[in-house]
């Protein structure tokens, strides 16, 4: 098989789970949410369930007028909703699903890739609160980037006591080293790791940068039609993105209880999806988090945990050697 | 009791689990139609038949929403001295824009020609289009239910109540003269 054929199917195998996956997820969390408030959720679109909701919606938003406010500045308001997205996109490049190298391209610093890229959706954000010329997004948009400047150290140290302990960076290699007991060991990067991610993707309960009750929309308010539902896609694939990195890095990724070799794919999957569920439970369940308790947690509590986490993951390593 | 620290996130993860696992509260509307409480007061049907156009509705109505047109019929009775007059009904309106649900004409009507029958699907695209003739009355009446069955828990029905007073009235009547007989008889005896 000649290189750029292989090179063009990778490509598309990650885009057609860059599309279809976060959809998945919005489908549960629009269905899991609505039960968890005694709900029934979307019934009609498609006939069974509602199951093609967000294919209506989707259908919606491409339908709506794309509204530029006559004092945003035009480009950059416009180019905003792509750069908001395209990390995520390159975040699963990286991101094994199975073993033997099942993944679009893998990296000896998978990990390190994968945390600055995870990052740089930040750019996206502050681009469309700057370029909207509106108050509530420029706040929004502030709002997001110190939330991320306070959970990005909390996120990295949990990630880099991983790596200490699989001593390799690479995605694939840390899944092969780990072990069932490691859950116990690194629980509480784990933790960490999973609540600084929810953060990193603005997701309640850490939704500041949107807070509809204070905010109007935050960052998207002056947003409309399909480049809105590109900020939407966005959020959905940071849930799969977060959900993935944190299977691969604490559950061990394609490791399951039989046929690892055959099955990886799917065992890595099903952790993805029980991860996004948990994201979507704690949505349901918490309320926003305060401005000044959001950082109280990271600096407080989150980064004072990964600290000691370091400590043992260093200390457990040396007694092992 | 103090509490381990985060089993309050805990409980709250718990409880949105558990009404997850539960059915959800929702009434599939148009495509399952609610129970109604008995004696919903959907809408007011016309029993015409039983409507001698005595007009009381008319004018007890608070909002004047009933419109009654009528004529008189003489009718000739085989043997009878004179004619007989009838009331004929020709119009028997309700426009439901202006109607207020309270129903005090079906309180007053003393011909029991007007009922609350539970059929509330009747919104029109037209504020005028909510006037409702006397056929489509008459039509609602096959959607009035039975009188709802007696409450045991309930006072007792006034006739029931009054038909009681007289027995017990009876009773006491039957009773006190029955004493009256035997102290007639001690004061005979005594006389004796």
């Amino acid at each position: 098989m000649p290189a750029w054929i292989e090179v063009a199917l990778r490509v598309l195998a990650v885009l057609v789970a860059f599309l279809t996956l976060p959809l998945l997820v919005g489908q549960m969390e629009h269905k899991a949410m609505a039960h968890m408030q005694s709900r029934l959720g979307p019934m009609y679109a498609g006939g069974f369930h509602g199951w093609a909701q967000l294919v209506a919606d989707g259908v919606k938003f491409v339908q709506k007028e794309d509204v530029t406010p006559a004092a945003a500045d035009r480009a950059v308001f416009k180019l905003a909703p792509a750069v908001g997205l395209l990390p995520y996109l390159l975040v699963l490049v990286a991101i094994p699903i199975g073993p033997h190298g099942l993944v679009a391209q893998p990296f000896d610093i998978g990990l390190f890739f994968a945390l600055a890229i995870v990052g740089l959706g930040v750019i996206g954000m502050l681009m469309a609160a700057w370029a909207s010329a509106n108050k509530y997004s420029l706040l929004g948009g502030l709002r997001g980037a110190a939330q991320l400047l306070g959970y990005e150290l909390p996120f990295v140290l949990a990630g880099a006591s991983v790596a200490m302990a699989a001593g390799t960076l690479s995605l694939s290699g840390i899944v092969e080293a780990w072990r069932p007991w490691w859950l116990l060991w690194q629980a509480p990067a784990m933790v960490v790791f999973f609540v600084a991610g929810l953060a990193e993707i603005r997701r309640p309960p850490f939704d500041m940068p949107t807070a509809e009750s204070e905010l109007v929309f935050g960052y998207l308010t002056e947003y409309t039609g399909l480049r809105f539902a590109l900020f939407l896609l966005a959020e959905y694939a940071g849930i799969i993105v977060v959900s993935a990195l944190t299977t691969v890095l604490f559950l061990g990724g394609w490791k399951g209880p039989f046929f690892d070799d055959q099955l990886g794919w799917l065992w890595t999957l099903l952790k993805v999806f029980a991860l996004s569920f948990v994201v979507i439970w704690v949505r349901a369940t918490y309320p926003r988090l305060r401005e000044d308790q959001l950082q109280r947690l990271a600096w407080l509590v989150l980064v004072p945990i990964t600290l000691g986490q370091l400590v043992l993951t260093g200390v457990v390593r040396v007694a092992i050697a | 009791m103090t509490s381990m620290p985060g089993s309050g996130l805990a409980r709250g993860l718990a409880i949105t689990l558990r009404t997850m696992t539960r059915r959800s509260h929702t009434r599939q509307y148009p495509e399952v139609k609610p129970d109604l409480p008995p004696r919903s007061r959907g809408v007011i049907a016309l029993f015409e038949e039983n409507c001698t156009v005595c007009m009381l509705c008319a004018r007890e109505c608070p909002d004047w929403c009933i419109y009654i047109d009528s004529h008189k019929e003489t009718i000739q009775v085989a043997g009878a001295a004179r004619p007989r007059q009838r009331n004929v009904l020709d119009r028997f309106a309700i426009d439901f824009a202006l109607c207020m649900y309270c129903g005090i004409c079906i309180e007053v009507c003393p011909f029991d020609a007007l009922f609350w029958s539970p059929e509330f699907e009747y919104s029109e695209y037209d504020i005028s289009e909510l006037t409702h003739e006397m056929d489509r009355l008459r039509e609602w009446m096959w959607t009035v239910p039975p009188p709802p069955a007696y409450d045991p828990a309930g006072e007792t029905p006034k006739e029931v109540a009054a038909a009681q007073a007289v027995e017990v009235a009876a009773q006491a009547a039957d009773a006190a003269d029955a004493a009256d007989a035997a102290e007639d008889a001690d004061t005979a005896e005594d006389a004796q």
